[in-house]
Parts: structure tokens; C-alpha cells; sequence
């Protein structure tokens, strides 16, 4: 498994192929659907993002409360085509990478190329395994959201699969 | 003669059997994914069905949930017709003893108070999709499951035509498994629902899943299509994740009833690989 360090640098994101299992460590920050609509009122009235989105790493994940002394509960990733709409936006805006199940929608693999990102199929319920990849975990936007506000983890050896690349590679099958 | 039984009773194995199926799956699930597991093929998939097994290991280990998304839970209560509840009324403690489990497990309140007006989450996890039926005799059992939504997502129901042939039924079910791809965390297991009405066919369809993963249906011709299903479904290619595999689906269980001379309804309930359910009886 490939080791690749977050934020990804544009280098980082053309030698990644679909298929291909990676394991990312640094940050990552969560966000699903109340994060992502806000996310873009924001970038639409031209007001400054609550996080760096220039080789970013965003998780469509809406983890289990916290047990007590533990840094986060299960978090396995949630269904990413209903980020789909906001996806291309963001993209456009400088965001390299998504975390998530299930495939994308054509906008946005065609996005992924036109605006070198990529998406990462992390293992679909594997809630408790990941926990166990997390070394932090902070609030740092939209706090008024409670489990849908935006998150930042630091994240060691978690490993996903490059699922669309920005060559426009697939990792998905194509049931004929 | 008819049975007393104080539905009080109900609410300290249904409190542990939710509190245990989010965090253990049934050994029958457990032993379908390690075999798919040994067997797979497709290098991706393969990844996929041995992070899965390891997720089994620390969710049991650690006492977490095995999937963040701890689902709605659907209660199906069989009552025997020579049994009369006493005390608290049933629903109440079935109630109780959702919302004391979804507490205590530290598990995600996933339910919304309405579909549309408004969508606030309850906070307690209730209410469970509750169903009730009579059957003869002095039991009574509560299946229970907590069905997670990526899977139910993708569930579906067709009305065919009353001339379908098992072939026809085969495709309608085929078709929503195929559509599904991979977002309802393949490797799945499928149940079917045949006849009836078109709610009738859904509830059904939910029936079927409580069986064990490794029996066998007891109408032969059923036992056949379920394995000729289960075949075909395999052979759509879609793998664990979606990623290309030789296992899409652990199992496939029907269940049936009578219908209308005009129609067939045949209804599909997509479970993901965390297919948590239990079965109590008192
Ligand atoms: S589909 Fe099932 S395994 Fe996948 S995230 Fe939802 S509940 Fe978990």
C-alpha cells in the first residue's frame, strides 16, 4: 500500500491510478450534505472558506458519538453521489481530493479531470476500522450544525482505494 | 387455555439484542464473509472483504458499532393467538427499549420526526417501523433489525404481470441489484417479497431477511430460484464495494404469499453486509 501524506500536492495527485490502494495520513476534513450547501453559499458570495481548500482532502462521514476517552466513534464513509451537485463547484475552487462510497456522477469525474483531483472509495461500513486510523478530531466550522458541522482529523495509515483518478481511470465495475 | 404474559418483559432482550447485533453480527454473516473473503479474486474487492472481516474483529474487541450509520430499527412482533399482554403497553416498551439502546450503545440517531415537514432527527432513534401479526399459538417472538440506508436506498419493488415467468422474476430482481452498483456496501443480501399486495410484497421482502443466511427455503421450486439467483446475481460482477468481484451478494431469500388473479408483485430489500438482525421468543 502506497503511503501519501494530505494535503496532496498536484505531483501527488497525477501519479495516483484507479485501482490502485493507497494509505493517507495527515488531515482530513468532514463534511456532508448541510456542510457542502453552506460551503457554496459561501464561495457564491464570494466570502473566504472556513478551511484551506487548496489541496484538500474532504470525508463524507457522519461518525457515532464519541465514547468516552476515545478520539472519535465509528466513522465509515457515507453514499458520495449525494455530494455530487457541490462536488464540481469545490473542485473548481481548488479542493483535490473526496472521500467516500459508491460511484460519482459523470459531472463529476469529468471535473476530476478537468481540475486534477481525484476520489477515494474508502470501505464501505467499516465504521469501528477506521476509528482506529484517527489520531484527532476538531470542530472548526458550522458548529451550529452538531454532527453534520465540519470536522478536521488527522488521519495515520488510512487506507482507501483511488477510485477516479484524474486521467479519467475508474475503479468501479461495470455490470454489463 | 390463555397465556398472561407481562409485555414488560419484552424490553431487557430487546434492549441487548440491538445492543448487540450494531456491534456483532450474527455468526451466519460472519462465516459468509470470511468464506467470501478466502475466495475472492478481484485484487480490489479482496481488500475490501478483509477490511470487513478486520472491522468485525475491532468492533467486538473495542465494543464500537461495526457501521457509523447504526439504522432505523424494524421490529416485527408475532404475537400467538392464545397470548394476552398484561401491563405496559407493548409499543411502549418496545419503544423504551430502542431508545434506551441507541442511548446506551452511543450509536447515531438516524431518524427524522417527518419525511418532509419538518426533517428534525428525534434525537432518540424512534420511532421503529413497527409490524404486528397474529399467528396461532401461546408465543411470542420480536425479530428485530437496524436497517442501515445506503442499502435500503437502493431497495425496490416491481408490479408484474400475472403471466411473469419465474425467468421475468428473476430479471425484475436482477435489474434493482444491477442498478444498485456498488452503494449499497456489496457484498448484499437480498430479500425478496412475492404477492400479496404491493405492501404486502415490502413487508415480505423485510420477512425474508430474518431467515439464517445458510438455510435452506423448504418449497423446493423456491430453494432453486433462490440458488439460481444468488447465481446470477454473482455472476453481475459487481463485487465487494462495487469494485469488481466474484461475491456481489451472500444470499437470497424469498418469501411469498397468495396474490391477486391480476397481478405479481415482487418486491426487493437491498441488506448490506452488516445484515444485523435477531430473533427473540418468549
Ligand atoms: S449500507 Fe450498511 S454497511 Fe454501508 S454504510 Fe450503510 S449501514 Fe453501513
Amino acid at each position: 500500500m502506497t503511503p501519501i501524506s494530505l494535503p496532496l500536492t498536484p505531483e501527488t495527485i497525477e501519479d495516483l491510478r484507479a485501482g490502485e490502494a493507497v494509505a493517507l495520513s495527515g488531515e482530513l476534513y468532514v463534511a456532508r450534505d448541510a456542510a457542502h450547501a453552506r460551503l457554496i453559499a459561501l464561495l457564491e458570495a464570494g466570502q473566504p472558506l472556513p478551511f484551506e481548500l487548496r489541496g484538500a482532502v474532504v470525508y463524507y462521514m457522519g461518525p457515532t458519538p464519541t465514547p468516552p476517552g476515545a478520539v472519535i466513534g465509528a466513522c465509515g464513509p457515507t453514499t458520495a453521489s449525494r455530494m455530487d451537485p457541490f462536488a464540481p463547484t469545490l473542485l473548481a475552487h481548488g479542493l483535490a481530493g473526496m472521500i467516500g462510497k459508491g460511484q460519482r456522477s459523470a459531472a463529476v469525474t469529468e471535473a476530476l479531470v478537468r481540475h486534477r483531483g481525484v476520489y477515494f472509495y474508502a470501505y464501505g461500513g467499516c465504521g469501528a476500522f477506521y476509528a482506529s486510523c484517527v489520531t484527532s478530531n476538531r470542530v472548526v466550522a458550522f458548529e451550529d450544525l452538531g454532527p453534520e458541522a465540519i470536522y478536521r482529523l488527522v488521519v495515520r495509515d488510512f487506507p482507501v482505494i483511488v477510485a477516479n483518478d484524474c486521467h479519467g481511470g475508474s475503479a468501479f465495475y461495470e455490470p454489463a | 387455555m390463555t397465556r398472561e404474559l407481562d409485555a414488560g418483559l419484552l424490553f431487557e432482550p430487546l434492549r441487548d439484542a440491538l445492543l448487540r447485533i450494531n456491534v456483532e453480527l450474527p455468526e451466519d454473516v460472519v462465516r459468509a464473509l470470511t468464506a467470501a473473503a478466502d475466495r475472492e479474486t478481484g485484487p480490489a474487492a479482496r481488500e475490501v472483504l478483509s477490511t470487513i472481516v478486520r472491522n468485525i474483529g475491532i468492533a467486538r474487541e473495542k465494543r464500537l458499532p461495526l457501521c457509523q450509520d447504526t439504522g432505523m430499527a424494524w421490529v416485527w412482533l408475532r404475537l400467538g393467538d392464545d397470548v394476552r399482554l398484561t401491563g405496559e403497553p407493548a409499543r411502549e416498551v418496545i419503544h423504551r427499549a430502542v431508545e434506551a439502546a441507541y442511548a446506551e450503545g452511543l450509536f447515531r440517531k438516524s431518524v427524522v420526526a417527518d419525511p418532509l415537514f419538518p426533517r428534525v432527527n428525534t434525537k432518540t432513534n424512534l420511532p421503529p417501523v413497527l409490524h404486528v401479526e397474529f399467528v396461532p399459538g401461546d408465543r411470542v417472538t420480536v425479530a428485530v433489525m437496524t436497517k442501515g440506508f445506503g442499502s435500503e436506498n437502493k431497495s425496490g419493488l416491481r408490479m408484474l404481470l400475472p403471466t411473469a415467468t419465474p425467468d421475468d422474476v428473476l430479471n425484475a430482481v436482477i435489474d434493482i441489484v444491477r442498478t444498485a452498483k456498488g452503494a449499497p456496501c456489496p457484498p448484499t443480501v437480498i430479500g425478496v417479497g412475492l404477492g400479496g399486495t404491493m405492501d404486502a410484497a415490502a413487508l415480505l421482502s423485510k420477512k425474508a431477511l430474518v431467515r439464517e443466511l445458510d438455510d435452506t427455503h423448504p418449497r423446493p421450486e423456491y430453494a432453486a430460484l433462490e440458488r439460481e439467483l444468488l447465481t446470477r446475481l454473482n455472476a453481475l460482477g459487481i463485487g465487494a464495494g462495487g469494485l469488481g468481484g466474484v461475491t456481489t451478494c451472500l444470499g437470497v431469500k424469498i418469501a411469498s404469499m397468495p396474490t391477486h388473479i391480476a397481478g405479481l408483485p415482487v418486491a426487493v430489500t437491498v441488506n448490506c453486509w452488516a445484515d444485523r438482525k435477531a430473533v427473540i421468543e418468549l
